[in-house]
């Protein structure tokens, strides 16, 4: 029998949680984002107020998805661009496979895709022998070390420049010998250059789609964006339907602000607008262009009132980046597409409760990264919620439910409250004055694992309270 | 007549750490209030809620509501518990006859340092403590009641302390609940690397708002062996001088 997701999650936290090499890696690369984002907000006059701001597109945009998604599609359409509305990850991968097989596509270039990842596209390419480069540099390492990326944003922050020089010593050119930042950069560029030109098709995704006058937003810090959107004769846009907002000027601050957060710069090197193929006498641009629109159980979520603005969230990184959870146990561990915080909400929607619940669980509820989502999403409430649906569909367990029964009879009466409360001080003390603390015949023993024993005093408060205490 | 206030003990403080709320009744009384312990309260129903198990948690909260119904103040020396009490029982009450008191009692209910400073109007509570304390803030108390600056106002006023910054102040110690149980080497993790920041400053105390963070941080510093010891800050603003800190 193959572990649970739940139990891979368990082991796998233990094991990076207690791996101080990979501690520092994530503490170094944290700690220079918090400076950078720090500095990147106070550069904007009024962060509430755009934060506020991004809120109130983003509901608008959620709440009249139909309307707008329309509008984007049509504008599209009119330029000549194609849309597809994929009501899964299978429809959408079917449609870029059926297109690139009857264009003869044998080379695709991507530039960074969340909902790529999400639909695993990039292996039922290669499974039609259709050669597929990630040409954002972050993605392109972890592509060589067959990856998922461990985070959204920065998908190799888990790694070093050491064991990036070692990596491309092995895969791409033993004579590799520098470290140094710019010459592995140097060296992944000629392999990605060569790509770019030979790629029939360039895959991107999108950061925004803008209703009004239906175009794509993509931003991008190295430039492949547009290198590969703008050089193959095809250009697939693969994106969710959560990404659509109504106006041009939305871009105005949603764009500082995903950069703000997302980084900590004041806007993104590289804010490409796309609205459709090329058009005669133009120099450059796709011959064909098409929008991949996906659901993938986002229509789902639009119907649950309680937490449908978890479709706000414009993927930045920031609630990672703040969660000490993720800080602790590291992308990987999460064995999910988005993982963190975000992750934890917006899985058990699309994955289902049953097989995700734990992410909800994993977290000690400190909101953080409540306090930093710049489109204002109550992430760690909706964990809470989540925790409620797991046990509203009987997806926790037996014996957990029975405890948490017997417990509440008991704090329904305070003397069978008082009178518990003693007797486990008793007991607690007798086990540990044998010696057995941490034992099997420990009930503490998983706390005691990490940890000395919690005190037992001799008398509790209200004891206390009513011998002496009271009448003071 | 003095206002009388209505003491909240969290369930775990009553049963491991009463000193807690001991010291809280001297506080209270030394700024001149009475303080009253409604005997058959029991549990706020915090551990039930955060598991996901809101209908045993509403019972516990309705029972909390018809104990508290009549208080004049309601004081709690945690965050946590505080914020049970005034941010989620609206929530977890909605459909229950109890929820129009509920909300009522949720506005009268106060964290100990913010009714000393928001309510009570007081900074200066006849405190000495000579020692060098580092401050952790609690997230429930950080990012629920939104108290960055009142346990630090209290902190300042008190004779003889000498405050100092610990790194990532702000970050979880990992605590959380059931968290802790369920998740304990997450939390071990967590609550190592906040008694890493703890050990850099030197301090000889971490206090913070949260007995909950401060029974779990003691317990991972007490296996590191680390020097410094958790004081709840009740426990210091208790503190006037006249007996010696047990160290």
């Amino acid at each position: 029998m193959t572990a649970s997701a739940a139990q891979r999650f368990l082991q796998d936290a233990a094991v990076k949680s207690a791996d101080l090499v990979h501690r520092e890696i994530i503490r170094l690369g944290m700690d220079s984002y918090d400076a950078a984002h720090l500095k990147g907000r106070a550069r904007i006059k009024d962060w509430e107020a755009a934060r506020q701001k991004c809120q109130e597109i983003k509901r608008e945009a959620i709440n009249h998805l139909d309307r707008y998604l329309l509008q984007f599609e049509e504008k599209v359409i009119a330029r000549g661009g194609h849309v597809f509305w994929a009501s899964n990850g299978d429809e959408a991968c079917e449609y870029v496979k059926n297109l690139a097989t009857r264009r003869g596509v044998r080379t695709v270039v991507k530039s960074k895709s969340m909902v790529t990842e999400e639909i695993h596209l990039g292996p039922v390419l290669e499974k039609v022998g259709i050669k597929v480069w990630e040409t954002d540099f972050g993605e392109y390492i972890v592509q060589l070390r067959d990856e998922p990326p461990y985070h959204i944003v920065t998908p190799a922050m888990h790694l070093n420049r050491g064991q990036i020089a070692e990596l491309f010593r092995e895969k791409l050119d033993p004579g590799i010998v520098s470290d140094d930042p710019a010459d592995l950069m140097a060296a992944a560029r000629r392999k990605l250059r060569q790509a770019f030109f030979t790629a029939e098709m360039g895959i991107s995704g999108a950061n925004f789609l803008v209703a009004d006058p239906g175009v794509v937003a993509i931003s991008t810090n190295e430039g492949n964006g547009r290198l590969c959107t703008s050089i193959p004769r095809i250009h697939v846009v693969v994106t969710g339907i959560e990404k659509v907002i109504p106006r041009l000027e939305d871009l105005a601050v949603l764009w500082p602000v995903l950069a703000t957060s997302g980084t900590g710069q004041g806007i993104t090197t590289y804010s490409t607008l796309i609205g459709g193929p090329r058009r005669a006498g133009e120099v450059d641009g796709p011959e064909e262009f098409h929008v991949v629109l996906v659901d993938n159980g986002r229509s789902q979520l639009l119907a649950d009132a309680e937490q449908r603005e978890v479709l706000h969230c414009i993927r930045c990184g920031a609630c990672l980046n703040i969660c000490p959870v993720f800080r602790h146990v590291g992308g990987h561990t999460y064995g999910t597409t988005y993982p963190g915080p975000i992750g934890s909400v917006l899985t058990p929607h699309l994955g289902g409760i049953k097989e995700f619940k734990h992410l909800s669980y994993a977290s000690s509820l400190c909101g953080a990264c409540t306090s930093v989502c710049p489109v204002k999403i109550d992430l760690h409430h909706h964990l809470l919620q989540n925790r409620r649906n797991a046990t509203e569909a009987g997806a926790t367990k037996s014996s957990e439910r029975m405890m948490f029964r017997a417990w509440r009879s008991a704090m329904l009466q305070p003397w069978v409250y008082a009178l518990g409360g003693w007797s486990m001080r008793k007991v607690l003390r007798v086990i540990y004055g044998m010696g057995l603390a941490g034992t099997f015949l420990d009930p503490m023993r998983v706390w005691n694992r990490h940890r000395t024993p919690v005190p037992l005093p001799s008398e509790s408060f209200r004891a206390r309270w009513r011998k002496s205490l009271g009448t003071n | 007549m003095p206002h009388k206030v209505s003491l909240f003990v969290p369930c775990f403080v009553d049963q491991l750490l009463p000193a807690v709320a001991v010291d809280t009744v001297k506080v209270l009384r030394r700024i001149g209030y009475a303080v009253e312990f409604p005997e058959d309260q029991t549990c706020c129903g915090q551990p039930a809620f955060n598991t996901g198990y809101w209908n045993e948690a509403r019972p516990c909260a309705e029972h909390f509501v018809r104990v508290f119904k009549h208080a004049e103040f309601v004081v709690c020396p945690s965050g946590s518990c505080a914020t049970m009490v005034r941010n989620f029982y609206a929530d977890l009450l909605i459909g229950s006859s109890l929820r129009d008191d509920a909300k009522a009692v949720a506005s009268r209910t106060f964290e100990l340092s913010e009714f000393l400073v928001k309510v009570a109007g007081v900074t200066q509570v006849g405190a000495t403590f000579p020692h060098a304390v580092t401050y952790h803030a609690s997230c429930h108390g950080l990012r629920e009641l939104h108290l960055r600056n009142e346990p630090l106002q209290l902190l300042r006023q008190v004779a003889g302390l000498k405050l100092v910054e610990m790194a990532r102040s702000e970050e979880c110690c990992g605590f959380g609940g059931t968290f802790a149980m369920k998740f304990a080497d997450i939390s071990a993790a967590m609550g190592i690397s906040k008694a890493e920041s703890v050990a850099a400053t030197e301090a000889e105390f971490v206090t913070a708002i949260d007995p909950s963070c401060l029974m779990h941080l003691q317990g991972i510093m007490g296996k590191r062996q680390d020097r410094a010891r958790t004081i709840h800050l009740a426990s210091i603003l208790a503190h006037d001088g006249s007996t010696q800190v047990r160290l």
